[in-house]
Parts: C-alpha cells; structure tokens; sequence
C-alpha cells in the first residue's frame, strides 16, 4: 500500500449556501503507512474539520478520503475498527475512573477480556497513569487527560492515529511527554496524522502539511521545506532595542523581521552581505550587539513565510 | 449479533456507573415521584365537602332549623357563620370568607305549618364551577327532601294514622368505587402521569449530554450500533424506573387507601411495556435536539398535555375531536386506562387488550424511530 491516509480535492462547507468559504477547500493529502504526520496552521486553517472527515465523524461536501483504502463515506464502520481518534476537546466521561474509562473503551471496540488486562496494563505503563487508575478523569490534570484520551484511543490497537491539537492547553512538560509517546506508537508501526497550532511541533514530524484558510499550502519534511526558502535568518541581540529596530529597518536586504524573546529574526536576501551591514549600522548607531549570527530556518519562518506571500495576493 | 449484545452491555455497564457515581441525583429520581404524588394526590383528589356557609335565620322555627340541620348533616356544609341579614350575606361572600349562604326570612316557619310555600334565598359563590355545581346539587337535593318529609307529615297528621309511601324508589348501587371517593379514581391516573414525567426527564438528556459534554464525538467513532446505543441508554433507566412504579403504587395503596383490585404481575408487566416506550420517547426526543435546553423544552411539550389529555381529570370522551385523538399520541392515555383498569376494577389482560396492544405498538414505533434518527455523526 503506497499510501494510508489519501484525500482528493476534499471540500466542506459548513453554511448550506455555497457562496461563503469553504471550511476546506479542494485538499489533497497523502499519507505512508508508519508515517508521523504534521497538520500544522492556525486556528480556523480547517485542522478540525479534516480529522473530523477523516476519522469519519463528519462528511465531506465533496470530493473523497479513503483511509486504508476505505472510503469514508461508503465504509465509516470498516474504517473505525482500524482507526484510533483523540478529538481537540476532553472527550472522556468525566464522572468515571480513568480504569472504567479505559474499560468502556475497550469493551466498545471489541477488545477480547483475556488481551484487555494486559493492553490496559500496558497503557497504563506507557502513559503512567498507574497509580491514578481509580481517579476520575474529571479530577485529572490537563496533560493526565490528555495522556488517558491518548491511552483509550489506542485501547484496541488501531493502525492509523488521528490526533486532533494534543498538545494544546497542556503545559510544557506534559507536552515533551506526550510527544515522546507519539514517537513510541510511531516505533511501534502505527501511521500518526497530528494537528498542531505550534510550529515547533511541527519539526518533530516527518511530514508536514501547511494548512491556512481550508487550503494546504505546502507539504514536505521540514528540512525540505526549511532549505526550500528563498530567504536566510540573522538573529540579532543588541541594545537599546530601540536603535535595533531602527536598524533592521533601514538595513536593505532585510525582508521583514520579527521579536522572538530577547532578539529580533530577520529574514534577509543574503545573509552574507547583511551581516557585515548590520553590524556597522548598529556599532555607528552607538548599540551594544550580544548575538549577530546567521541562524538556521525553522517552521515557523517557513509558516510566517508563506501565510505573508498568501495575505499579499488579491 | 454476539458482539453487538457484548457492545450494549457496555454501554448499560456505563450508564449505570453514572447513575451511581451521581447518588444525590438518584435519590431524587427515587424520591421525587413519591413526592408528588402525595402532593399532587391531596391537590386533585379532594372531594367537596364542609363548604362554608353562613346562615341568616329570621324564622327561628322548627321548620327553619330542620332545613339547616340537614344541609349540615348531608356534610356538604359547614356552618361557619350566622348572620342578621342578606346584606350581611352578601358582604361575606364578597369578601370570600363564606363560599354559600342561607336566608331564611321571617314568614318561612309560618308559610309552611300554614301549607303555604316556604320561600328561602340561596347564595352560593359562582367563581369555583366544581364547588358551585356540588352546592346547587346539595342544596336541591337537601330542600326536596326536606320538602317530602314535611309533606309526609301533613298528610300523616291530616289522614288519620294512614301510613305513606313514596311511590318511586329508585336504588342505584355503584360499581368498582362504592363509595365514590374521586382518590380511587385520581390517584392511579396521578400515577400513570407521574411515571410519564419521570420517565422522559430520566433519557430526554441520554443522547444531547454525549453530544454537549464531547464523548459522543468519541463513541462515534467506536463500532457501537445505532440499536445497541439506543436499548443501552434505556435499559438501565428501566430499573430505576420501575422501582418508581412501584413507589407510587405503593403509595397509593398505603397513603391514600387505593386498593389494587388486579393482578400485581399483570400490573408490572405491562408497565415494562410502557416504560420501554415512553423511556424511548425521552431518547428519541434527545436524538433530534442539539443542546439540552431544547431537549427540555420538548419532554415539556409532551409532559404539559399528559396532565390534560391523557384523561387524568377528565373524561377523554368528552373532549373535542383535535384534544380526543392528540391523546392517543401519549403513551400515558394508555397505560392510564390499564392502570386504573387494574386497581380500580380487577381487570384481566383480555379486558385491557383494546389498550394494551396500541400501547406496545406505541413503545415498538418509538424504539425503531430514535435507532434509525440516530445518526453516527456530528
């Protein structure tokens, strides 16, 4: 099987009337079988309502997803035997333990009794939540939550994984930690398609999809989509910060620029000549420069790239 | 088939966990309906009795005290009042401190020893129709009567040791309620509507609360089947349910004295029909709402007419053609008519059978329609 996951010009609109934007628009996704798969954009890109059509909780308006080679729409029950989802909010029963949880989920899809004690033993281990097995989920924290919603989704060993925002609302221990169960289920032969607003996340998967406004706008690894930019990073730490934002934007060959932390990232045409520019600017100037290096490309950069190209058409 | 009944079990495994985990809440389930039925029990079922009454008696006669003396002894009214005159009457009832009132004017006592027609004035407060309509019977019934024994005496006293009789004795002998208590006749209709309520209160948020609270976004994408969904979400609710019905039955017997004349068995067995469907009722009706507030709003829809059209307190045969064959649209005018068949007359299922098959049909309909509303999507 080439590809696990496969939508063609996937479209939703939620409005009945046609003439508003689509909530999806015409999306083609491909997904390898054992990949970690990035859905990467901001909030209202459409991130939800894919997994939703995906993980066959909603239908698309038109054009097709197959999962497996399962069509959505004409084979919803084959496809949720093999299919795990963990929806963007809290979607366990509150009032029950995170045992009896794991259990109905179990239970629900068909886990024989006899594989069920060792499987939940199992998650309970991978997702520590050993000795919180009698507490209710309502009393868990934000990340516990997220890591039992996580454990009852792949209760009944699915194949494919949807993860719908995993990582939002979660502090950022829990967020290491969930994401180093994900590379767990990876290793473990599972096909993982996750959503994610922050861009740093997006560097731990294999593939990322750029999704903004229903419309994919790139897809690649991110290494690939990093050294695809036509521009370079400098990273820049100098005082006062008033003279270096003067400078940077005064210096030419700087495209635009950003504060990140204590620093300004700007992307430049030619990292080599701005570097030597910028540094007589700002000695002149009279600044204190701590950090003026060329930096490496990140997500985010790449994301911030191209959803400017996209506001600047028409 | 096996895997879907396993897949049912779990879902009555996890309704009944959150029926438990929620102990206030059960014990109100439990103990509401009891409530109100002693409640609602006083209210509807009060026979009218002891109306109060003033009397302004100017005659001071033999005649005169013999009319007021039967109006008390009949125990329709009380004397509460006396009064000197019809303005005194009339200011009293205005004032609503009296709901009738007797004047007896000065000549009665003479008119009637004299053979003449006694004349009294009756006042009785028109506002309340039921305690009116009692009045007015009372009150014509007591003066006729009343009339008959004085005649009996003048002829008696004229007609020199002839004994008379009234020639028409009619005899009526009441069936099932020899005593007309309208508490017999209320009270297993109160039940049968209060089983109603309860029942659509209990599964009218089964489906919606999934759907409000997240989780049905999650059990959507598990293999759980429309039908094994809809029957787990109700069996459970049965047990609960049932043990109201036999709360209020209770109730009825030891609190108010309703006696079930019937089977026990015939009586629980077919309010298992009618729980299954008026339970799916409350699941059909949380299919098709979005949010719990208009699931609310709809079990209201149908909680409302049950009190009136199902017959409760009045006569169905009676009602307008539109209110008549709305009530065969609530599965409580059914189990009504069974529930008062049972404890009021002993009736056997081939008796009931012209209300106990509309009512399975009923329960049958309901289940299909909420297994194939329910959508297994958002």
């Amino acid at each position: 099987m080439e590809e696990i996951i496969k939508t063609q010009q996937l479209t939703k609109y939620y409005s009945k009337t046609k003439e508003a934007e689509p909530a999806l628009a015409r999306v083609d996704l491909t997904v390898k079988p054992g990949e970690l798969y990035g859905l990467v954009g901001p909030d209202g890109a459409g991130k939800t309502t894919l997994l939703r059509i995906l993980a066959t909780v909603m239908e698309p308006s038109s054009g097709s997803a197959h999962l497996a080679e399962l069509d959505v729409s004409k084979q919803p029950e084959e496809i949720r035997a093999r299919l795990g989802y963990m929806p963007q909010a809290f979607s366990l029963y509150p009032d029950l333990s995170v045992l009896e949880n794991l259990r109905f989920f179990a239970d629900i899809n068909g886990v024989p009794r006899e594989r069920q004690k060792t499987r939940i033993d199992e998650l309970l281990d991978f997702a520590r939540l050993t000795d919180f097995t009698k507490r209710r989920s309502e009393n868990l924290s934000g990340g516990m939550r997220k890591k039992l919603a996580l454990a009852c989704a792949l209760v009944h060993e699915p194949e494919i994984l949807l993860l719908d925002e995993p990582t939002t609302g979660v502090d950022p221990v829990s967020r290491r930690e969930l994401w180093q169960l994900l590379t767990k289920v990876i290793h473990q032969g599972v096909t993982v398609l996750v959503s994610t607003p922050y861009m740093d996340e997006a560097e731990r998967c294999k593939t990322v999809s750029i999704l903004y406004r229903g419309r994919i706008l790139i897809t690649g690894s991110p290494n690939e989509l990093e050294k695809q930019m036509p521009f370079r990073i400098v990273e820049v730490k100098a005082r006062p910060r008033r003279i270096l934002r003067a400078v940077a934007d005064q210096t030419e060959g700087v495209l635009s620029w950003r504060a990140v932390g204590d620093r300004l990232r700007l992307s430049v045409t030619d990292s080599g000549q701005v570097l030597p520019d910028l540094e007589e600017s700002l000695k002149r100037e009279g600044a204190n420069i701590s950090v003026l290096r060329e930096a490496r490309i990140v997500m985010e950069d790449v994301f911030i790239h191209l959803v400017e190209k996209q506001e600047a058409q028409p | 088939m096996r895997q879907g009944f396993r897949r049912m079990a779990t879902i009555v495994r996890k309704e009944w966990l959150h029926i438990i985990r929620d102990p206030r809440t059960l014990a109100l389930v439990i103990v509401f309906p009891v409530m109100m039925l002693v409640l609602l029990g006083y209210a509807v079922a009060n026979d009218v009795e002891d109306i109060p009454l003033a009397v302004a008696d100017l005659s001071k006669t033999d005649a005169s005290r013999l009319l007021v003396d039967k109006l008390t002894v009949s125990g329709f009214f009380m004397v509460t009042h006396s009064a000197q005159s019809e303005d005194q009457i009339l200011e009293m009832l205005d004032a609503g401190t009296i709901k009738a009132g007797l004047y007896i004017p000065e000549g009665f006592g003479r008119e009637v020893t004299t053979g003449g027609t006694g004349v009294v004035q009756f006042y009785i407060d028109g506002s309340n129709p039921t305690i009116a309509q009692t009045a007015q019977l009372a009150v014509e019934t007591v003066s006729q009567s009343t009339s008959q024994e004085i005649l009996v005496q003048r002829l008696e006293r004229s007609g020199a040791g002839m004994t008379i009789h009234l020639p028409v004795d009619a005899r009526v002998r009441y069936l099932y309620n020899p005593n007309l208590r309208k508490m017999n006749f209320l009270i297993p209709g109160l039940v049968a509507v209060i089983l109603q309520v309860q029942t659509l209160l209990l599964t009218a948020f089964a489906i919606v609360r999934e759907r409000e609270q997240g989780t049905l976004e999650q059990l959507i994408v598990t293999p759980v089947r429309s039908w094994e969904l809809m029957l787990g979400k109700i069996l459970p609710y049965i047990l609960v349910a049932f043990i109201n019905v036999a709360m209020t039955v209770a109730v009825g017997a030891i609190w108010f004295g309703v006696e079930i004349a019937g089977s026990i068995a015939l009586l629980a067995a077919l309010s298992l029909i009618f729980l299954l469907g008026s339970l799916g009722l409350g699941v059909l009706i949380s299919n098709v709402s979005r949010t719990q507030m208009q699931a609310m709003y709809m079990a209201s829809f149908i909680m409302m007419p049950s009190f009136l059209l199902a017959g409760l307190l009045y006569p169905r045969e009676n009602m307008p053609w539109v209110a008549y064959y709305a009530g065969y649209l609530l599965p409580v005018t059914y189990f009504l008519e069974i529930v008062r068949g049972i404890i009021l007359k002993g009736a056997g299922f081939f008796t009931l059978w012209n209300w106990i098959w509309p009512m399975a049909v009923f329960s049958v309909v309901v289940f299909f329609a909420s297994v194939f509303m329910f959508r297994k999507r958002l």
